[in-house]
């Protein structure tokens, strides 16, 4: 059972309360209409999927129903931090691996 | 190779069993093969098989990081069916099923194909209508189906609580006579041997690191055990395809969650057919050993740890209680997870890549293993031919831009 911490109530709560939404930080390209189907199959489908970090979207649905984000681990599972949408990630690939604690 | 008989086994007992032929080589890899087949599970070998019996291509290495058949081959929950809603998932499904119903013959394997009947309960008036439109659809394509009402389940399925006044009760059910469940290991130990005995290498233990390119063709995929040349190379990696797409420097459509099943304690014989239900959420069937074969949804975050929530566990459960209150005191023995590669739209990519002679086969997502032989089948058909077979073309990466999904979450989205 992971236990996540929600920015928006600034609390810890029990997964299953909230629920996984996928990558973050996939933008909506802004003119969908001028947008070649390639780039909207992409932005619609196409995923990092990676093993190791993953930036992804969660929503809080069974307490504050707000939107934020987490760094997790897709192996171990290990969350690194949670935050805001609009926030940027402080825990990331490159981040790790320059302290040479990349997995 | 061995031909195995009842006369052999009497045979092999005189010498106490001791003399048996291995079932395949553990050879060296050599420095160039016509096609690399990425992944040792059941559908890479049915490809590697497929390869060499259908097409006569031989100089063909299998890849496999671990020990073959050792990833989502060995943590299904073993059903096979062919009831899928649109043609194109319907005929690649039915391809797999007409495979396996003469498959323990073909490989010279008892792959335990067990025909006892698949049957997906409808709770709702909704999913009834669902059912109709399915079943009826499965007929046109000459798939058998019938829908069954409440006191056709009950003649079928006598332990099941069909009252009126469960949480969710049952109305009716599609039935699928043919569909059943395999034995999971034989299946990938029969193509592996009858793959082997044509020629094949299979390379446990040999981890590809990364997909070597000369432009944008393929040349070759660098392992821990060197660099292994090949024109023509298939991925078949299921869970960590993600990974391999990553190495060869594009991005798919899919994404890896966890699964998990888990089986009880061995009983007598108490369930002779396989009910799943999307509504309330699970799937049992009863395997040889008398163990209860127990699995549900996907847990839905991202993940590749081969274990998945407690919660998907309770809630797991909760359903097969709910259907099965006669269950409600086994206890239960193993539980674990595999990672299953899902797509937007519940279909298989089996395709080309942006990368000359890359070929993908992948996304089976949670209901792979029922459509092992098929998949290899037509993948060896691509593979050779260097462009999709007929059966596969629907299942391009190209759907994604073009958006011709096959939408079969309704038919597999969620029960498998």
């Amino acid at each position: 059972m992971l236990h996540i911490y929600c920015p928006h109530c600034a609390e810890y709560r029990e997964e299953e309360e909230f629920r996984p939404k996928g990558e973050a930080h996939i933008a909506r390209p802004v003119e969908p209409e001028a947008t070649s189907d390639e780039d909207w199959g992409n932005y619609l489908f196409f995923r990092k999927n990676p093993r190791g970090l993953h930036h992804e979207l969660w929503y809080h649905a069974a307490g504050c129903r707000k939107f934020f984000n987490i760094t997790r681990d897709t192996v171990s599972y290990q969350i690194h931090e949670t935050y805001k949408v609009g926030q940027q990630p402080s825990v990331t690939k490159q981040a790790s691996s320059s302290k040479g604690a990349a997995k | 190779m061995q031909h195995y008989s009842g006369f052999g086994l009497v045979k092999h007992a005189l010498s106490y069993h001791e003399n048996w032929q291995r079932a395949w080589r553990n050879p060296t890899p050599k420095k160039k093969y016509d096609i690399v087949i990425v992944g040792g599970g059941g559908h890479g070998l049915a490809t590697a098989y497929y390869l060499a019996k259908e097409h006569g291509i031989t100089n063909v290495a299998v890849v496999e990081k671990g020990w073959l058949g050792g990833g989502n081959t060995a943590r299904n929950t073993t059903i096979v069916r062919s009831n899928y809603l649109w043609d194109e998932a319907a005929w690649l499904y039915e391809h797999a099923m007409k495979l396996w119903e003469g498959l323990s013959q073909d490989l010279n394997y008892n792959v335990m194909y067990s025909q006892r009947g698949v049957m997906n309960l409808g709770h709702t008036l909704q999913d009834m209508r669902d059912i109709h439109r399915r079943v009826n659809a499965n007929r046109l394509n000459g798939i058998d189906g019938e829908v069954l009402d409440v006191n056709q389940i009950q003649e079928i399925v006598p332990i099941m609580d069909l009252s009126r006044n469960t949480r969710y009760p049952v109305l009716g059910a599609s039935w699928q006579p043919r569909g059943g469940v395999a034995r999971h290991d034989a299946v990938a130990w029969g193509f592996a041997r009858g793959a082997d005995s044509r020629g094949v290498d299979m390379l446990q233990q040999t981890e590809v690191t990364g997909i070597r390119k000369n432009g944008n063709k393929v040349v070759g995929v660098e392992t821990n055990r060197g660099f292994i040349a090949a024109d023509t190379v298939g991925v078949v990696t299921a869970g960590n395809s993600g990974v391999l797409a990553n190495m060869a420097g594009f991005k798919l459509p899919v994404e890896s969650h966890p699964l998990q099943a888990l089986v009880s304690e061995p009983m007598k014989p108490i369930l002779d057919t396989v009910v799943m239900s999307n509504k309330v959420h699970g799937y049992v069937s009863q395997s040889d050993k008398g163990d209860l074969v127990i699995g549900a949804g996907i847990d839905g975050y991202n993940g590749y740890g081969q274990r998945g929530s407690y919660s998907t566990i309770e809630h797991t459960l909760q359903a097969i209680v709910e259907m099965f209150p006669i269950f409600s005191r086994v206890r239960m023995n193993r539980q674990w997870g595999g990672i299953v590669d899902t797509c937007p739209d519940a279909c298989p990519i089996i395709s080309a890549t942006p990368v000359g002679g890359l070929f993908f086969n992948c996304g089976w997502g949670t209901g792979g293993f029922k459509a092992t032989p098929g998949s290899g089948n037509v993948f060896a058909a691509t593979l050779a031919a260097g462009k999709a077979h007929p059966l596969a073309a629907p299942f391009s990466i190209d759907r994604f831009i073009s958006g011709k999904l096959i939408d079969e979450h309704g038919a597999a989205g969620v029960a498998h």
